[in-house]
């Protein structure tokens, strides 16, 4: 006899875990950042090949899971949570991971090197914009905890935590970066205009890496404010 | 009269053989919507989850079926105007059952989701208004029954609404959910043992009181249900003690230790679900049969003749059987599919629906224990409390009462006359 029973048809699958799944495989991509300046700034460019092929890789996982998310969130599902608010944050997890490639694909594809006095504020600008994805990674671990606490109560008092925190990562991430561009304009006119260019352009792509992590946080607060 | 002196037996042993098919058919897909939830949430193992079913569904069935039992049985068809013909409510009962059977097992094949009591009630329904006259059925019964299997999902969803919202307030949402909860679950034990003594007291025993010339005020009642709830809160609380929150809770999920708490007391509310489904869906097999035994061992139709305990007996047995031959398949199947449900938000909904099952079983209404549960599962939903429920299965339960119903009753009239015509 075929079983069909109301009862087991009524539970989806929940989105949660996939929504973390997707986070960590995204926050991976960008942490691969740290070793892939580190190796650009060594002149290492097979170690650096390497690297971007890692994040590609798991750029193209995170699309799969992103996709495969997509398909299983239906508008008959009912969740405790507005299902346009968990496909924004979604979009913009996603979005962590495609900077990610851009930044390692255009300065592999260009074999960019890094001029010697911005080298240092450079490491210290990816490693914050990493350390803010990663904080993000964080507040969306905090879901399942927030779906067991029926999202009320002290969870959202410690996911808001969690975000005050990512949102002064993103601050760190800023500052570095307006230090990483006067660096980068004190010395402009003795290097080649179009390397310049595109060295404003990988700044302000790692720049977005830490705004994308940012926006995962507060998508996340104005899910919990409803 | 004389159709009913020559062919008594026979009609008797073909209503008991139907009943105890009917009951089989609960036992064997019925109970794992009672048992699925328990054990998609690994409160129980499988073989535990069977184990509790059998003796709960037995005892809900025996203790606690009677009210619906004579609902089925007295409250659809209006005795008076059978009064010179007992045996066309025998004929009618006889076709109600085969019915109800014949539809579940076309049902089961191609996998509908179809409920036993609107089959059941359908076919009754049924006979009744064509076979006899549409004045022999009790409209104003038959409607409470209809507003019932609205009401009970609802109400069903209220309860697990209100439940879980106070398990966030005072377990989940605090600063210590694990202390918390061992305070407070044994006072949720508590209710469920309530609940049930107070149903099974009041209600289910009336029989067996009667017989023994016993009579309880509702106060005693009252005092007898909260002994039997205080002695199971104590067994909790022992139960309870035995689990140390280090060994489930880690760093990555915080609340294992509360959900193991849980799972201790969705053991309580796995029986009080099996006891409540046993209570009301026992009827639905043997509530015809009931009918069919008063008609052919008095000879006349609407006797107050008390209901003999030994059919209850064996719809108890029926349901066993059906639970050991094939139910734990079932049971596995649907605890497969239903794991984001976990124990704290698995007892909320089972508690709810029991309890309303419960209500109704006292109260005499053949509900839908699925539905309920349904509607008790969409409860926790809408507390935020669970990861993603299909919608769709609401159409799917709305489209199968719109088809049960009138299939149902075709068959049985169908049957009806056939046995009409053969025997007469």
């Amino acid at each position: 006899m075929a079983i069909n029973n109301p009862l087991s048809s009524l539970f989806g699958k929940s989105p949660i875990k996939p929504m973390q799944d997707h986070m960590t495989v995204a926050c991976g991509a960008a942490s691969e950042l740290v070793g892939f300046f580190a190796a650009v700034i060594a002149d290492d460019w097979d170690t650096a090949a390497d690297i971007q092929q890692q994040i590609a890789a798991q750029e193209n996982q995170a699309d799969d899971l992103k996709k495969n998310l997509r398909l299983h969130l239906p508008k008959s599902l009912f969740l405790p949570v507005p299902r346009s608010d968990l496909l924004e944050i979604l979009s913009m997890q996603d979005a962590i991971a495609n900077t990610a490639r851009d930044i390692a694909g255009i300065m592999l594809g260009r074999k960019m090197a890094i001029p010697a006095a911005v080298q240092p504020l450079m490491v210290e600008f990816v490693q914050s914009a990493v350390d803010a994805s990663a904080q993000a990674l964080k507040a969306i671990n905090e879901l399942d905890e927030l779906l067991e606490a029926g999202f009320a109560g002290r969870e959202i008092t410690i996911v808001e935590q969690l975000i005050e925190e990512l949102d002064a990562c993103e601050h760190r991430a800023d500052k570095v970066e307006i230090d990483i561009r006067a660096a980068l304009f004190a010395v402009e006119d003795d290097l080649p205009p179009v390397k310049v260019m595109f060295l404003y352009r990988v700044i302000e792509s790692i720049g977005d890496l830490s705004n994308c992590a940012q926006k995962v946080g507060s998508r996340l607060q104005l899910l919990l404010a409803r | 009269m004389s159709i009913l002196a020559e062919y008594g037996t026979l009609l008797l042993v073909l209503a008991c053989l139907f009943g105890v098919f009917m009951a089989w058919g609960v036992g064997a897909n019925d109970v794992a919507n009672a048992m699925g939830t328990s054990v998609g949430s690994k409160a129980l193992t499988i073989k535990q989850a069977i184990f509790i079913a059998m003796i709960f569904e037995f005892l809900g069935a025996y203790l606690a079926g009677g009210e619906v039992t004579s609902t089925i049985r007295k409250g659809i068809i209006d005795p008076a105007l059978l009064e010179g013909q007992p045996e066309l409510l025998v004929y009618g009962m006889i076709s109600a059952l085969l019915a109800a059977a014949t539809w579940l097992l076309v049902a089961s094949i191609w996998g509908w989701p179809v409920s036993t009591t609107h089959s059941i009630v359908g076919a009754i329904v049924g006979f009744a208004a064509v076979g006899i006259s549409v004045d022999a059925v009790s409209w104003g019964k038959v409607g409470s029954i209809a507003a019932s299997w609205v009401v009970s999902p609802i109400l069903a969803g209220s309860i697990s609404f209100a439940l879980f919202k106070s398990v966030q307030s005072l377990i989940l949402n605090t600063a210590t959910p694990f202390a918390n909860g061992k305070k407070y679950i044994p006072v949720y034990m508590f209710g469920v043992g309530f609940l049930i003594a107070m149903v099974t007291i009041l209600k289910g025993l009336k029989h067996v009181f009667k017989d023994s010339g016993i009579k309880l005020s509702f106060w005693e009642a009252t005092g007898y249900s909260i002994i039997v709830g205080l002695i199971i809160a104590i067994v909790g609380v022992v139960l309870l003690s035995r689990i140390r929150e280090e060994d489930y809770s880690t760093e990555q999920n915080r609340f294992g230790g509360v959900e193991k708490i849980f799972a201790i007391l969705m053991i309580f509310t796995a029986c009080a679900m099996a006891f409540a489904h046993g209570s009301n869906d026992v009827a639905n097999a043997v509530g015809p049969l009931a009918a069919v035994y008063s008609v052919i061992s008095t000879g006349v139709v609407g006797a107050k003749a008390m209901m003999p305990s030994w059919i209850l007996l064996l719809g108890g047995l029926g349901i066993v059987i059906g639970l050991a031959t094939y139910g734990f398949k079932v049971i596995a199947t649907v605890g497969k599919k239903i794991t984001e449900l976990t124990p704290s938000r698995g007892f909320a909904a089972e508690l709810g629906a029991a309890g309303t099952v419960v209500l109704a079983s006292g109260t005499g209404l053949p509900v839908s224990t699925t539905h309920t549960l349904v509607g008790a599962i969409l409860g926790v939903g809408l507390a935020r409390g669970i990861g993603a429920l299909n919608l769709r299965v609401i159409g799917t339960i709305f489209l199968s009462w719109i088809i049960t119903l009138p299939v149902g009753a075709t068959l049985s009239i169908l049957f009806f006359f056939i046995f009409k015509t053969a025997l007469s």
